[in-house]
């Protein structure tokens, strides 16, 4: 069997980051970041969304320039009236490229092409057949999938003319609420939380009574403390016919991070160098890896040959 | 249908019947309609001794049927790509034994569902994070879907502003547990243990929880390796999952609850407002509970329904008695600060 090399992808911003270092971050992945497709948009918080959509423009023009495919990411819980605006608005921009990361985004776009993301829960072969017959084309897979079923969803995707794409780097989204925790730590509610999620470029650490990190606050988000990274797993998730592996944005050089991958891909690096490279690069949390591998999602374990 | 002089409807009281021997609690208590789970990862309390065989799901049917109460079956679980038969066959099995309705949580499990058995009423499951009036319309048109579990996350106000835009019934939590997370959008459980809330049915599985006590009586709950908690010695210690534990962070002096505190959902007071919003069905929470737990809830919530729809006062202390730890909350249905 013949496989395609797999694309790399920026996955949306998921931290509330300055508004102009959201946007610089982009300029510098138009002109450095050796990967084919960028997600952008507010998934986590529509409060924050205002201060980003006004620079949707001149980012979106500077990536395209630079030869990447642009995404925009829709909000991952909408409850509230501007959550629901906002799904609203980013699903009616003319010929952009959606993707969907909860049910009301779906009852925008059912009918015409667009992407399922990782915040909506796609697990199985008949999900995936039912999205696609309304339109979805490329399925982001939940974090928490095995690697045994991403191979199972893989082959039935070909079929269904549907491509699939998995998280290889990054903290891992593990929970949504309707309560904002980052707002909770500081005594304050949602409705009156004056953005203190601004502070943690890359989420708030939660540590156990006995000292140990485990998880990090990210807004109405809980992700894992530690950073996923499959760079060992790269020949692995080809091998199934994974088409994209999503690099997820932290505050660390996430331009070495893409050209790690981008390397390993292509033949270039060996995963032995490309791995003491991101080893290298100063996280404040240690790498895991094991939910691709079935086991307890914080584990890391040895990549299968 | 039954109403009284003022605006509403007299609504289902949908209760847990983890066991027979609940589900027969449930119905004898005044239970309109009970939910259970078969003996596998196809629902979300899928625990060593609880649930039903197909066997005991038929005479569970035959039970209620004789009762005029009606049984949902939940298969509101999210089938791993290459493991989606044993959902099938739950669909199939609901379908052969006339259950009144399916709990469904999973789009391929709904698509199933409404392909295969057009006449089987399908609900969507709290497991499937609809939240707003797009995404239950978006349920309603694809897959036929007769009512929505809304997540509890909503004020009454806003549950009366979204039975105004969707074309399907409303059930809603009023007893029981408060999950935290979104349902259905929470791996916290798979990322310490390995076992998935999603895919297994399981959230802090009892193998993975460890009780250890100290000398001085200080009370430790850990949920695989993970400390969740520690309780002094006049302290009641609550069962551990991660959304309920106690951790520091960074600017915060004191460990602190940083989801929420060890609760239980106890909406009394606020039941004639969520029948004037509009909710078709009141949901008990607590299939994994005692038989005597569900009967003292059951028969308190009949009790309180009935005395609403009859214009008396209602009185429910004795529920604050089965509250964990005595604490009670209204969680997010009173107002939106609780965000």
């Amino acid at each position: 069997m013949t496989t395609t090399t797999p694309s790399l992808t920026f996955g949306p911003v998921l931290f509330n980051w300055k508004p102009e270092a959201w946007r610089d971050f982009y300029f510098r992945v138009a002109d450095e970041a050796p990967v084919d497709t960028v997600y952008i948009g507010e998934t986590i918080c529509s409060k924050r969304a205002p201060f980003f959509v006004t620079l949707f423009d001149e980012v979106r023009d500077r990536l395209v320039a630079a030869g990447k495919t642009v995404v925009f990411s829709t909000l991952s819980e909408t409850v509230l009236k501007i959550d629901r605006n906002l799904v609203e608005s980013i699903c009616a921009m003319e010929g952009a490229e959606i993707e969907a990361n909860d049910a009301s985004a779906l009852y925008y776009l059912r009918g015409r092409p667009h992407r399922i993301g990782p915040l909506f829960n796609a697990y199985n072969e008949e999900t995936l057949r039912a999205l696609a017959a309304k339109g979805a084309h490329h399925v982001c897979a939940p974090v928490e999938l095995p690697g045994t079923s991403l191979a199972t969803l893989c082959a039935s995707a070909r079929e269904a003319n549907v491509t699939v794409e998995a998280q290889v780097f990054g903290r891992q989204g593990l929970a949504l609420s309707a309560r904002c925790y980052h707002a909770r730590a500081h005594g304050r509610t949602k409705d009156s939380c004056q953005f203190v999620c601004e502070n943690d470029a890359d989420g708030l650490d939660l540590t156990t009574l006995e000292g140990k990190p485990v998880l990090a606050i990210n807004g109405i988000q809980t992700m894992s403390y530690d950073y996923l990274n499959l760079i060992a797993e790269v020949p692995a998730l080809a091998a199934m016919g994974v088409s994209a592996l999503r690099l997820s944005p932290h505050s660390c050089d996430m331009v070495k991070v893409a050209k790690m991958f981008r390397g390993v891909l292509d033949g270039a690096i060996e995963v032995a160098e490309a791995s003491r490279t991101l080893d290298g690069l100063n996280l404040s949390a240690p790498y895991s890896n094991g939910f691709f591998h079935g086991k307890p999602g914080y584990s890391l374990q040895r990549a299968a040959d | 249908m039954t109403t009284t002089p003022s605006t509403f409807t007299r609504p289902e009281l949908i209760c847990p019947a983890g066991t027979p021997a609940g589900l027969r609690a449930a119905i004898e208590a005044g239970a309109d309609a009970v939910y259970c789970g078969l003996q596998n990862a196809t629902n979300a309390r899928n625990f060593p001794g609880l649930n039903f065989s197909v066997k005991e799901l038929t005479e569970a049917v035959a039970y209620a049927n004789a009762r005029n109460a009606k049984v949902l079956l939940a298969i509101n679980t999210f089938p791993p790509a290459g493991k989606f038969d044993l959902w099938k066959d739950a669909i199939d099995t609901a379908a052969r034994l006339g259950l009144h309705a399916v709990i469904v949580a999973d789009i391929g499990v709904a698509a199933y569902a409404a392909r295969t058995y057009p006449e089987l009423r399908v609900h969507l499951s709290v497991q499937a994070g609809a939240s707003s009036p797009e995404a239950i319309r978006y349920y309603c048109e694809e897959f036929g879907v007769k009512r929505v579990v809304l997540p509890r996350i909503l004020t009454v106000t806003e549950i009366a502003d979204i039975h105004r835009q969707i074309p399907c019934e409303i059930e809603t939590f009023i007893f029981g547990n408060i999950g935290m997370m979104a349902e259905g959008r929470c791996s916290l459980t798979n990322y310490i243990t390995g076992i998935s809330t999603n895919m297994d049915g399981v959230c802090s599985p009892a193998a993975d929880v460890r009780y250890e006590e100290t000398a001085d009586g200080t009370l430790t709950t850990r949920l695989g390796g993970v400390m969740i908690d520690r309780f002094g010695c006049n302290e009641s210690a609550g069962y551990p999952t991660i959304c309920k534990g106690r951790y520091t962070c960074a600017g915060k002096s004191e460990p602190y609850y940083a989801f929420e505190e060890p609760l239980t959902l106890n909406l009394s007071s606020l039941l004639p407002d969520l029948m004037r919003a509009g909710v078709t069905a009141l949901k008990i929470e607590g299939r994994q509970r005692s038989r005597a737990y569900v009967k003292a809830v059951v028969s308190a919530y009949r009790k309180a329904v009935d005395d609403i729809m009859a214009g008396r006062e209602v009185a429910l202390d004795s529920l604050i008695a089965l509250t964990e730890g005595s604490k009670e909350s209204q969680g997010a249905f009173r107002s939106k600060t609780w965000r």
